[in-house]
Formats: structure tokens, sequence, C-alpha cells
């Protein structure tokens, strides 16, 4: 591979280079992506900037309520982070979904969402959590809704040859909510999903009802896709089996899959998809203490 | 043409390179050290997993500039033939070794995982190797041999 690479010791320092070679650089985090994608001439830079030597890009830090992952921090590093698991225990399981081990040592989540890839599992479990990027450019920093960080497959709506992305933040889980990431693989490891989805349920307080519900499919479009019409049908809803069934099937009429060789087609992941809705959705509102489920485990588990 | 400057079993190293060369490079083609294996080049087999700074990675997949100031450990450094390493015990004792490739890199991702957890349990074995292909042994052996490794070390908090 031919090109300059730059070790970035500040985020300014990132952005002096990026200015230094106008529409020539781009951001290296682990890397596990974008090295493949030079060396198969899918995309192309003079210089890397590697953002991971900078100390801030590092952290994952819990401030009133609102967590904040650097850019620069791994999938293995989520996942074994107490915050994370305290906070978010689905990301900490979606993080534990990617790639190998020697993949998630070097990964980072920040990467994930940059690739733009639609079943990325970190991604899908950030999007349940109404993630924020924060990013940094030429003209100061902005905030983005993460659904904004995709413009199609594989492509970003983030241009890291004159922004980079600083830092992922999202609320912190509270007590009367739950999560769940559910994955349908064919191998454990180093495989992509063949659907995953990924919910977060808040509850009344009675335990009852749904305060509000998020629910993230993948990959059955550009980038991780909420089914917000199902989410709405849930709001204010009987925490029952009845009326997760049919969210679930309302989830799957807004999903658009692609059919796969190798990972399912169209049809088969239509019909699946309802079942991974239904279980995430169910397995969520369980998490909650006191919630009024009541556990027909035939029913979730089918 | 950079020096990149790092610790390379247990030995601090000065080395020429091109910093987008890839560690694996540079390790067999400007260090001659050949344990550590080649196989599909893009982070799926795990035959050229190295340990950098405690954890295992693919270096196939780190451009060179990513090891400036780190330790890295490779099978290279592990034993000798008169004082085999306890793994490497291990993997003779238990027969987990076939043709050999995926040897050297099974055996690193291993070192990681028991310098980390000294006793592992099967989960967290398949866990820490699930990134490394083995077409010969069917996986049991190699399972069966990081337990005897753990047992050799006696608790003793890694090997």
């Amino acid at each position: 591979m031919k090109c300059g690479y730059y070790t970035a010791s500040t985020i300014e320092d990132v952005i002096a280079r990026q200015r230094a070679h106008p529409g020539k650089s781009a951001v290296i985090a682990g890397g596990t992506d974008i090295l493949l994608d030079i060396e198969e001439g899918k995309k192309n830079a003079d210089l890397l900037i590697d953002v991971t030597q900078i100390p801030e890009l590092n952290q994952i830090e819990e401030m009133g309520g609102r967590i904040r992952i650097g850019a620069a921090v791994t999938h293995a590093a989520a996942e074994k982070s107490s915050v994370i698991q305290r906070n978010a225990r689905l990301l900490a399981e979606a993080c534990r979904s990617v790639g190998s081990l020697q993949i998630r040592n070097i990964a980072t989540l920040a990467g994930n969402v940059v690739s733009a890839q639609p079943a990325a599992d970190a991604a899908v479990a950030l999007t349940a959590l109404d993630a924020e990027i924060e990013i940094a450019g030429q003209d100061g920093r902005t905030t983005i809704p993460i659904l904004k960080a995709y413009k199609g497959v594989g492509k970003s709506a983030i241009d890291t040859s004159s922004q980079l992305v600083t830092a992922i933040t999202f609320d912190a889980l509270n007590k009367n909510q739950g999560s769940a990431f559910i994955r349908l693989e064919q191998r454990t490891a180093l495989a992509l999903p063949m659907l995953n989805v990924a919910a977060v349920t808040a509850l009344n307080p009675d335990g009852k009802t749904f305060a509000w519900v998020r629910i993230v499919m993948a990959p059955v479009g550009a980038g991780p896709v909420r089914a917000f019409k199902a989410e709405k049908s849930l709001k204010d809803a009987p925490v029952t089996m009845d009326a997760i069934k049919a969210a679930a099937e309302e989830a799957a009429s807004e999903a658009n899959p692609r059919s796969s060789r190798l990972r399912g087609s169209r049809e088969y992941r239509l019909e699946v998809l309802p079942v991974l809705v239904r279980r995430a959705v169910a397995a969520a509102a369980e998490e909650v203490p006191g919630h009024g489920l009541c556990l027909e485990k035939e029913a979730v588990r089918l | 043409m950079i020096t990149i400057h790092f610790i390379l079993n247990g030995q601090p190293v000065n080395v020429e390179v091109m910093a987008t060369d890839m560690l694996l490079d540079v390790l067999r083609g400007t260090l001659h050290l050949t344990g550590t294996k080649k196989g599909c080049g893009k982070g799926e087999c795990g035959a050229c997993t190295v340990i950098m700074n405690g954890r295992a990675v693919n270096s196939c997949m780190v451009p060179v500039a990513k090891a400036d100031g780190a330790r890295i450990d490779t099978i290279d450094g592990l034993g000798d033939p008169d004082h085999l390493h306890p793994l490497q015990e291990a993997f003779i004792e238990a027969g987990a070794v076939q043709c050999g490739f995926c040897t050297p890199g099974m055996i690193m991702a291993a070192k990681a995982l028991l310098d980390e957890y000294p006793d592992p349990s099967d989960d967290e074995i398949k866990e820490a190797i699930a990134g490394n292909y083995c077409r010969c042994t069917g996986y049991t052996k190699i399972i069966k041999a990081i337990h005897i490794a753990a047992r050799m070390s006696n608790g003793k908090g890694g090997v």
C-alpha cells in the first residue's frame, strides 16, 4: 500500500493535516475496514491520519446520565467497560458479536459507524440507544443523530478527508428501561449477521404499559433501520405478547432486505424478521424490574 | 522510510520501514522472524496473530506505524527446542498439531487468553480462538491443550 501515514496527537492536529491535504486524506482508527478498502481499490487516500493515539479519544465517560465513548475506543474495550455493561447492556453484547477477538481488540465503534455497513452490530445497538455522533471539522464542531450519519450502503455522511468523529454519546438506560440485542447468524465469529435486531423499551411506572420503544433492524436498508411505525404502535400499549406480536409484524413491513446468497433471501429474511423483533422487544421488556409481561415462553422462543 | 522502535519478544528493535507496511510483513520480511504465518492477509484466519501490548491482534491488519513504541510478542519468542513453553508442550501432549500452519497464531491467541485468565472455561477458550481457523484438528484437541497449559501454569497467573 503506497500512501503516507501520520499519527496525530490532538484533534486540532488532525484538522490541520486534513487542511494541508485537501480531499486527499482519510482518518484511520482501527483500520480493519479502510485498509482492505484501499487494498481493493474501493477507497483512495494519499495520507492516512491515525487518531488512536489522541488521549481524549480513548475515554469512556459517564456524566449526568449521558455516556460518551471516544472515537478510538475499541469494541473489546467497550464490551469490558463497567460503564457500558451497567448502562447499555445491549451495546456490550453487540460489541462482543463483531468479528473475532483480534478484530475487536483493534476495531473501533466510531469506525463501525463511519464504515456505514448496514449490518454493523455496534452501530445497530447505538441506533437503538438513539446515539449522537460528535464531529470535528474545518468549521468547528457539530453533533448529528446517528441515523443522519448514513448516506447509502457503505457511504457515510462523514467525510474523513475534512472531518473526524470525536465521540459517540447517548443517555444511560435507567431502571424503567430494558434492552436486548439479537443476532441471527450462521456462525458465532467472523461472519456478518443474516439479521440483527436491537430494542430498547421504557415502561410506564405501573409496569403494564410501554412508555416508548425503539426498534432497530439490519441489514434491511442502507444503515440501521428504525421501525418507527411499530414503535408508535407500542406507545402506551399494554405490555403483552399480543401487542408485541402485532408491532413485530408492523416492523417487518418497514424493512426492505436484499437477497444474499450467503446470508438468506429477501423472502426468508422477511419471514424471520418479525420473530426476531418479537423476541428482542419481549426480552427488553423482561429486563425492567416489575414488568407486567406474562411470560409466554413458547411465543417468545418460537 | 521511517524508523520505528518497539520491544520485540523482550528486546528493543529499531527498524527502517514504510509506515504503511503491515507488521506481519516487517516481522517476516525485514526481521526474518518467520514463525508468524501469513494466511488470508485480511484478518479472517488468525494465522498471523501476535500479541501487541498484551492483546491478540492480526498482524496482517496492523500498519507497522501502530507498533511504534509498543510491546510485540510473537511465537518466535516462546521457548526454545530444549525448553518448550508450557503451551507448546501442551499442544504436543494433546496432539493439537496436524499440518501446523495455524499453530503459531493459535498459541499466541491462547497465550493472550491465559495471561489474562489463567484458568479459562471451555467457552472462554472458544471465544479467544474463534478468530483462528484450523482446517485439520476440529479444535477439540486445541481446546484440551489450552486447558493442559493452564494446569501446567498451576494458577500462577499466566504462562
